[in-house]
């Protein structure tokens, strides 16, 4: 049925297409005898118009994009670091839109006035060295400021290398598809690791701690979901176990590849718990959204016989970011961000290495 | 200069006594303008529209996931069960889409059309410097598009690693079942078409230095010229470098080596690599893979660098400037690889030095787009369907140019990279106006190629549709990429966070459908003109270049008699002191005239 379907979809469309250029044609006849091909003094004018109508239409299309998908654009970041972020992705936004708006307007406005009527002589300027050396000059001074404010920002999120004793230590360890989190244990130092022990104790060890060093001995991994002590800085070494993959945690403006055969860094400080993201309030309006969308999907697969879709509640995620494979787009874990007397309760409930290698 | 015009014309008599056979002519042509036809024909044609239809074909599972359509199950069998695409078969098409689109279409079709065509035609050549190369860069060519397109026919699938095939995703067959024969005929494609490639770019870089007729200095030279010049150049370069990492990983596959792979447990068994490292390979793909993309849109500035000036009927704004900028961007271009591998696990430090680079060549960039406004200024404009996709150009350069200050930026790039962000940023900036460019040339030397004109309200229908459903599917995905959603995923209905993103896709789907679908005027057009399309006159556009003072009917070595001289620079349009609005190059300066200071 659905192939018949495309093919007469297939077929109507070409029909369609054929038929609106016959009429095009048609509408052609009379008008002129001019086949050449070449635009004429009305195809100029027709098409001069609808180059300014474009630009309309840009302006439109962009406008609509705001106002209908702000919606769906990432809340306010979870992170310290997040919110320079944020003010310099919006600054380069506004420099973006600015210089959009205007030359998007000058190349069409342009594209309309000038064009062309027959008997009428281009105006003959081949160049201006004092044009051009301000326009070389004013954008060379706006990209300045900005690889400046760049690289500050830059410096200051990457600290390039800066550790304290405080900071909590946590890997991220990916694999085809599922991620896990190995925290450090009492005495937040991560045991070595390797790949060549994921064998031993039967498979027992998840990420291949090295037993012989006693310093992975309290490390604890977990799965499916992973917490945070909130207002805490965070220093995640990444590893993975046989393909690239990139944890990428959006909502704390983060990424980081893993890398097979080294370990890679990334760190920041949750400012935000769980439990207070959901009650942001974008958070809740985007909530609300996806738990409708839920519920009239789950009342059509209900009516067809199939079970319903869980309603969803918000949670901050880790995803993979490169591509990695059949399950790519499927690889996920929970992050949980709480208070450190919560996150302590939770740390000290997970079974250390020693306890599963027993 | 002289001398050397004199020896390609002694060849060109010798050329003449030739017999010519339907073989020699028509397929194991050494004639430039036959081989380019054969590469609009293969390279563009045949295989953009392979490309073009697998993206229609995942945006389908995109918009509708996990649905069944007739349409995989006619097109993708096995790898559709019920109509269903399974996620390995997703990952395989947005690969050889990439790999088809960016390499065979926009570098190897692009170049291959208009290199070979223009570069004689107007530098006033008889031929390219070596017309067997030349032949058998063409041929090389095709052999790697049937290898790729074999690789479809392979049981596992084709490559699916992306078209960056980053190891060890792609070295090993056991991490996907593309990375098997897929992969290697992958790659052996790739190493065949970058030597086709590279005698391609020696090709036209000795044809330009050593070929130019009596009187064609550098600064006389067509913008297209330097263009395609400074693409050759890039290609040199960068290409080699591919190969090598190419070699590299083919070694890894098969002879156990361990340049990219170290550490990998993969379905329950260490292997055996050490010391090698993935970042090593990322760093060889991106010294080609930053260049390569303006490999692509450097001809395509070119070509309507040309055509904005012909159909303004002005000179184009600042020539030398316009020279600059390619030249800067050129050397920038080697330069600046990094900023694809910010957040790849190299030094940060470096990623401050490739934010420096990456934002510099933004400079070149602007100066482009504002010589090209202002070369519409008080111009005569004539919307010929070639100037509409001219202007459609830097209106995409634009836009997509622009959302590169955010990639370029290392800080930014770190939430963004690697999002449907940076699939809207170089579709716009690369891939649609480098297709703009493209279907400006065709439209503009359609009657340099076949001798007919094509139909111009088709172009018109063509030209429209088209804009708008390219803004209607890469203007919203920004916000997809904005909203957290990583590119290559099957679906993102595994992540009920991302649900309200579903009416977009949904949107941006029924765009690119309509853009496939004016695709097919576009083919109607192009086959219908080369058969009915009206005869075109010897300078249909009013053209001073060189390539319109030869015959429209094809010759070997172009010009019946001697080669054309060159007095001026070839933007004299609607110069004082002249009747006509356009001056050619061969008129000789007047008595009273002064030579165009540009």
């Amino acid at each position: 049925m659905t192939v018949l379907l495309t093919i007469t979809i297939l077929i109507l469309t070409g029909i369609a297409v054929w038929q609106i250029t016959k009429i095009f044609e048609l509408s052609q006849i009379g008008l002129k005898k001019d086949d050449s091909q070449i635009a004429t003094e009305k195809d100029n004018d027709l098409n001069g118009k609808l180059m300014f109508a474009f630009l309309v239409f840009i302006y439109l299309v962009t406008i609509y994009c705001f106002w209908a998908y702000t919606k769906v654009l990432l809340p306010e970041s979870a992170s310290e670091h997040g919110a320079i972020y944020d003010t310099l992705l919006w600054v380069s936004f506004a420099i973006i839109l600015f210089a959009q708006t205007i030359t998007q307007a000058v190349l069409h406005y342009f594209a309309y006035k000038y064009r062309g009527i027959n008997n009428r002589k281009a105006y003959f300027f081949t160049h201006d060295n004092k044009l051009e050396l301000i326009w070389t000059v004013i954008p060379a001074i706006i990209f300045f400021v900005l690889i400046i404010y760049g690289m500050i920002t830059w410096g200051q999120i990457m600290n390039f290398g800066e550790e304290d004793e405080d900071d909590l230590v946590v890997e991220l360890y990916a694999q085809q598809w599922n991620w896990k989190a190995r925290y450090g244990g009492l005495d937040n130092v991560l045991g070595d690791a390797n790949v060549r022990f994921l064998n031993d104790f039967d498979g027992k060890n998840a990420v291949g701690i090295d037993s012989s060093d006693p310093n992975g001995m309290d490390d604890f991994v977990v799965t499916q979901e992973f917490h945070l002590p909130v207002n805490r800085k965070v220093i995640f070494k990444m590893r993975s176990q046989d393909v690239l993959h990139s944890a990428y945690m959006p909502h704390f403006r983060a990424q980081m590849n893993c890398v097979p055969g080294m370990i890679t860094e990334f760190s920041f400080t949750p400012t935000i718990t769980t439990e207070e993201m959901r009650q942001n309030s974008d958070v809740v309006a985007k909530v609300n959204r996806i738990n409708k969308i839920r519920y009239d999907k789950s009342q059509k697969l209900i009516s067809k016989g199939e079970e319903g879709l869980d309603s969803y509640q918000f949670d901050y995620l880790l995803l993979c970011a490169k591509i990695c494979g059949t399950s790519h787009f499927n690889m996920q874990m929970k992050i949980i961000v709480e208070s450190e007397k919560d996150y302590k309760k939770w740390a000290v409930q997970q079974q250390t290495f020693s306890e599963i290698i027993q | 200069m002289s001398a050397s015009t004199n020896i390609s014309n002694s060849n060109h008599d010798d050329h003449h006594h030739h017999k010519e056979t339907w073989i020699t002519k028509w397929i194991f042509s050494q004639d430039h303008k036959m081989i380019a036809k054969q590469y609009l024909i293969v390279g563009v044609l045949f295989m953009g529209f392979i490309g073009i239809a697998m993206s229609l074909l995942f945006r389908l599972q995109l918009a509708w996931p996990e649905q069944s359509f007739a349409v995989f199950d006619i097109f993708l069998g096995n790898w559709a069960p019920e109509g269903v695409m399974d996620p390995n078969i997703y990952l395989a098409l947005i690969t050889i889409h990439g790999t088809i689109m960016v390499f065979f279409v926009l570098t190897a079709g692009l170049s291959g059309t208009f290199s070979n065509l223009l570069i004689p035609l107007q530098i006033g050549a008889r031929d390219m410097a070596t017309g067997l190369l030349n032949m058998i860069s063409f041929w090389l060519f095709f052999l790697s598009c049937m290898i790729m397109l074999a690789s479809l026919f392979v049981e596992a699938g084709p490559a699916a690693s992306g078209w960056t095939i980053y190891p060890p995703l792609s070295a090993l067959p056991q991490a996907q079942p593309g990375s098997g024969m897929g992969m290697t005929l992958w790659l052996i494609s790739m190493a065949i078409f970058i030597a086709s490639s590279l005698l391609g770019s020696l090709n036209y870089i000795i044809t330009v230095i050593n070929l130019r007729t009596k009187g064609m200095s550098m600064f006389r030279l067509p913008l297209t010229i330097w263009a395609f010049l400074v693409t050759a150049i890039i290609g040199v370069i960068s290409f080699p470098v591919l190969l090598s990492a190419a070699l590299l990983l083919i070694m890894d596959r098969s002879f156990g080596t361990s340049f990219f792979l170290s550490d990998i447990f993969v379905q329950g068994e260490v292997l055996h690599y050490q010391g090698g490292s993935p970042v090593l390979f990322e760093h060889l793909f991106w010294f080609l893979g930053h260049p390569e993309v303006y490999i692509v849109i450097l001809p395509a500035l070119g070509i309507t660098s040309e055509i904005i000036a012909t159909n303004s009927r002005k000179p184009i704004f600042g020539y030398r400037a316009m020279i600059a900028s390619i030249l800067a961007i050129a050397f920038l271009s080697t330069v600046v690889w990094g900023h694809h591998m910010f957040i790849s696990g190299m030094n940060p430090f470096l990623g401050s030095v490739f934010t420096f680079t990456t934002l510099l060549i933004a400079i070149p960039s602007a100066v482009k787009a504002f010589n090209y406004i202002t070369t519409l200024w008080k111009g005569n404009l004539q919307f010929n369907p070639g100037m509409l996709f001219s202007i459609g150009l830097v209106s995409t350069f634009i836009t997509g140019g622009l959302t590169g200050i955010i990639l370029g930026d290392s800080t930014l790039d770190i939430n963004v990279h690697d999002t449907y962000f940076v699939v809207a940023h170089f579709h716009l900036v690369m891939g649609i106006s480098a297709l703009y460019g493209l279907f400006a040339g065709v439209y503009h030397w359609f009657p340099k190629l076949f001798g007919r004109m094509m139909n111009k309200n088709l172009g018109y229908i063509h030209f429209w549709v088209t804009v708008i459903s390219a803004y209607g599917v890469f203007f919203p995905m920004h916000f997809v990429g904005m909203a957290g959603l990583p590119r290559r995923y099957y679906t993102n209905t595994a992540f009920p966070y991302f649900d309200d993103l579903a009416d977009i896709n949904v949107v941006i789907t029924i765009f690119s459908l309509l853009a496939g679908a004016a695709q097919l005027i576009f083919l109607y057009n192009f086959i219908s003109s080369i058969f009915y399309g009206k005869k075109a006159d010897q300078n249909p556009w009013k053209s001073t270049t060189l390539e319109w003072t030869a015959p429209v009917e094809h010759m070997h070595g172009n010009w019946p008699g001697e080669i054309p001289h060159v007095h001026r620079w070839a933007y004299d349009y609607s110069k004082p002191g002249h009747k006509d609005d356009f001056v050619t190059q061969t008129t000789p300066i007047g008595e009273n005239e002064v030579e165009t200071e540009h």
